[in-house]
């Protein structure tokens, strides 16, 4: 099965130039716990193209950014492939792999601990480039100052320690050192949870210039929908370790296929009085992943569900223009 | 209409080896019987000290009540013995916390620890606390059977219903909700906050919800009081903040947020931090951030201006408004 979608994949993507930059097949990663196995991703393909991001959005525990850790290998999966430019990366061994992290990077969602409290600014920035042995010490230390400058960085902070830094200049810091060996591709983890909205509107408006200057591809990692709608070319919403709707941004926002999509989109709180989303409020809370449900995963929340959501496993097919769901409603035959 | 909570100017500051912190400013506000105050700002804006002088919970040392009267239902708070301060804490004025996991005790079983309140404050047996500490759960959606159940067996949703069980157990008359849905997942949230909204109405209780996402305070508030720096520079109807807000902060703060509704979103983020508490601008509050910043505004603190039931704290309108 998975061949077959990476042939067909391989040949539409050789006649457009729209060639992925990275192809996630069948990915899958389990948690052995003392309880039994967690299904953290449970079967995740998608693929990203040069230059676009793709928002990852879900609930805690769908395994979002266990996926995203997955993809550079900052965790190890259980089975799948990931290509990046035509090598698998969890075939890769570890110095091949060390290697390629000069291509993919990640920005972590805490600045407060992501960053060695002991080093300096500079220091932090300056250790992917001195890992890699790129340049001189001085020609580093340039380096280092152009990243700082293009962050937004003023240079008087080189020398200074994270705990001096507030959030938003300390997430500065995490971005600069994953510019740092100019990658082409970057995990954003939640880059603006922890920060307060005025600093988050500044960092968002930095990551986005950051993608036009220096042709970056995103996969965006986030719970944060409006976030995600900001950024994002196209979405995968996940739940329980599975993708259920993948789309364009724009589609999946006015046509919502998937009912915990809709459900989703309905409960975020807008700073509108009038909204034009009807609310849905589902019931009860999400299933444990260490024994998740028969069927469709989202069957016991779901207002729409029918005999077979708990019988089969819905595929994620494509209801037409790119717009992919995994619904046995909306795939009706 | 005599408020049910009236502050007046209030200043609290804390002491420190560093310095003084100037966590609240002289800040202003009412909030009625059964009303609904939304309080929002960024961290650092002093948004929980308020909540916390509410209660008269400032720690001190470091915290200092400088100056300010606060009367609930007609009382001075700060005139009240330590006694007569109990009988109001947990019992007419309640509070929701923002985390779950750590504001319940996780030794004890949860009924246990809504009927303490119960017992604590209504002269009742235990046997009818428990009797209401099932009823409460049953109105978070519960089942009452759960009530020997400790912490670690509910989700976050369920915990922060606990919490809200807890809160109302006493049926106060005040409810101070300190970010009760920020730790929530979105779809928990909606819940969460339907819950709040439904059983506020149901116990006629007043609220006032302390929050940094101006979308939980549209759900949920029928006035809201925008905080910066210590200060509230706006505060208004829910209405007229939404849709007509006047302050820069107020304007830069929906900027900043990307519309979920709108085909394509821009947002504008505000420049610059918020202020060092230790060492807060001169004149306006918000001046080395402001877009519309004028000579006066890094001089002269703005008066308050207050028309149409609204009130803003900005040079702006100086002319334009009646300054008290």
């Amino acid at each position: 099965m998975s061949s077959k979608t990476r042939d067909l994949s391989d040949g539409t993507g050789g006649a457009a130039s729209k060639r992925p930059l990275l192809e996630v097949r069948d990915l899958v990663k389990h948690f052995k716990v003392g309880a039994g196995i967690v299904h953290a991703v449970d079967g995740v393909s998608f693929s990203i193209m040069k230059g676009e991001t793709l928002g990852l959005v879900g609930e805690s525990g769908c395994g979002k950014s266990t996926t995203g850790r997955a993809l550079i290998r900052l965790i190890d999966a259980t089975s799948g492939s990931v290509t990046y430019q035509d090598r698998d990366i969890l075939a890769l061994s570890k110095p091949e792999m060390t290697s390629m992290r000069k291509e993919m990077q990640i920005i972590f969602q805490d600045p407060f601990s992501s960053i060695d409290p002991r080093k300096t600014v500079g220091d932090t920035i300056g250790k992917p480039l001195y890992i890699h042995r790129v340049g001189t010490k001085r020609e580093r230390e340039d380096r280092v100052d152009h990243l700082m400058e293009l962050v937004g960085l003023s240079a008087r902070l080189y020398n200074k320690y994270p705990h001096e830094l507030d959030g938003g200049r300390r997430q500065r810091v995490g971005i600069a050192r994953a510019l740092a060996l100019s990658p082409s591709f970057i995990v954003c983890d939640e880059p603006v949870s922890a920060l307060d909205v005025s600093i988050q509107a500044q960092i968002l408006n930095l990551l986005e210039e950051l993608q036009n200057t220096m042709k970056l591809t995103y996969l965006f990692v986030s719970h944060d929908l409006s976030v995600i709608k900001h950024l994002s070319n196209r979405v995968a919403v996940m739940y329980l370790g599975k993708i259920v709707e993948l789309s364009p941004t724009l589609s999946l926002f006015k046509n919502t296929l998937h009912p915990y999509a809709q459900a989703l989109l309905s409960a975020v709180p807008v700073a509108k009085l009038r909204r034009t989303r009807e609310r849905i409020i589902l019931t009860g809370g999400v299933p444990s992943p260490i024994h998740p449900p028969s069927g469709c995963r989202f069957h016991t929340r779901c207002h729409h569900k029918t005999p077979v959501c708990s019988e089969r496993e819905p595929q994620l097919l494509d209801a037409g223009e790119g717009h992919f769901v995994a619904c046995h409603l909306v795939h009706k035959v | 209409m005599a408020a049910l909570l009236s502050v007046n100017d209030l200043c609290v500051k804390y002491k420190t080896f560093e310095g003084i912190v100037h966590a609240v400013n002289g800040i202003s506000f009412d909030i009625p019987e059964r009303g609904t105050l939304g309080l929002v700002g960024e961290s650092g804006a002093g948004k929980t000290t308020t909540a916390l002088s509410l209660m008269r919970l400032i720690p001190a040392p470091p915290g200092i009540v400088e100056r300010g009267k606060i009367s609930f239902g007609g009382r001075d708070i700060h005139a009240l013995s330590e006694a007569e301060m109990k009988k109001i804490r947990g019992n007419q004025i309640s509070m929701i916390f923002q985390d779950p996991m750590t504001s319940l005790n996780p030794v004890l079983t949860v009924g246990l620890q809504i009927s303490e309140a119960i017992v604590a404050h209504q002269n009742t047996s235990e046997r009818e606390a428990l009797k209401r500490t099932q009823e409460m759960l049953e109105k978070v959606q519960i089942p009452s059977a759960r009530h020997k159940e400790y912490p670690h067996e509910f989700s976050g949703g369920m915990r922060q219903r606990v919490g809200i069980a807890m809160a109302l157990a006493c049926n106060p008359r005040l409810i101070i909700a300190d970010e009760p849905t920020t730790a929530l997942d979105v779809t928990i949230q909606a819940q969460v906050i339907e819950l709040m909204r439904n059983l506020r109405q149901e116990f006629s209780t007043a609220m006032m919800l302390i929050t940094h996402d101006l979308g939980v305070v549209g759900e949920v508030c029928d006035r809201v009081a925008v905080m910066y720096a210590g200060e509230i520079v706006e505060e208004g109807s829910l209405e007229q903040i939404f849709e007509d807000a006047r302050h820069p902060y107020t304007t830069g703060l929906f900027k900043c947020i990307p519309d979920i509704e709108e085909d394509s979103s821009q947002i504008q983020p505000i420049m610059g931090l918020m202020p060092d508490p230790f060492d807060l601008p001169s004149g306006c509050c918000f001046h080395p951030r402001c877009p519309s910043c004028m000579e006066v505004c890094r001089v002269e603190r703005p008066a308050f201006l207050r028309e149409n039931g609204r009130t803003v704290q900005c040079h702006l309108y100086a002319k334009g408004g009646v300054t008290q």
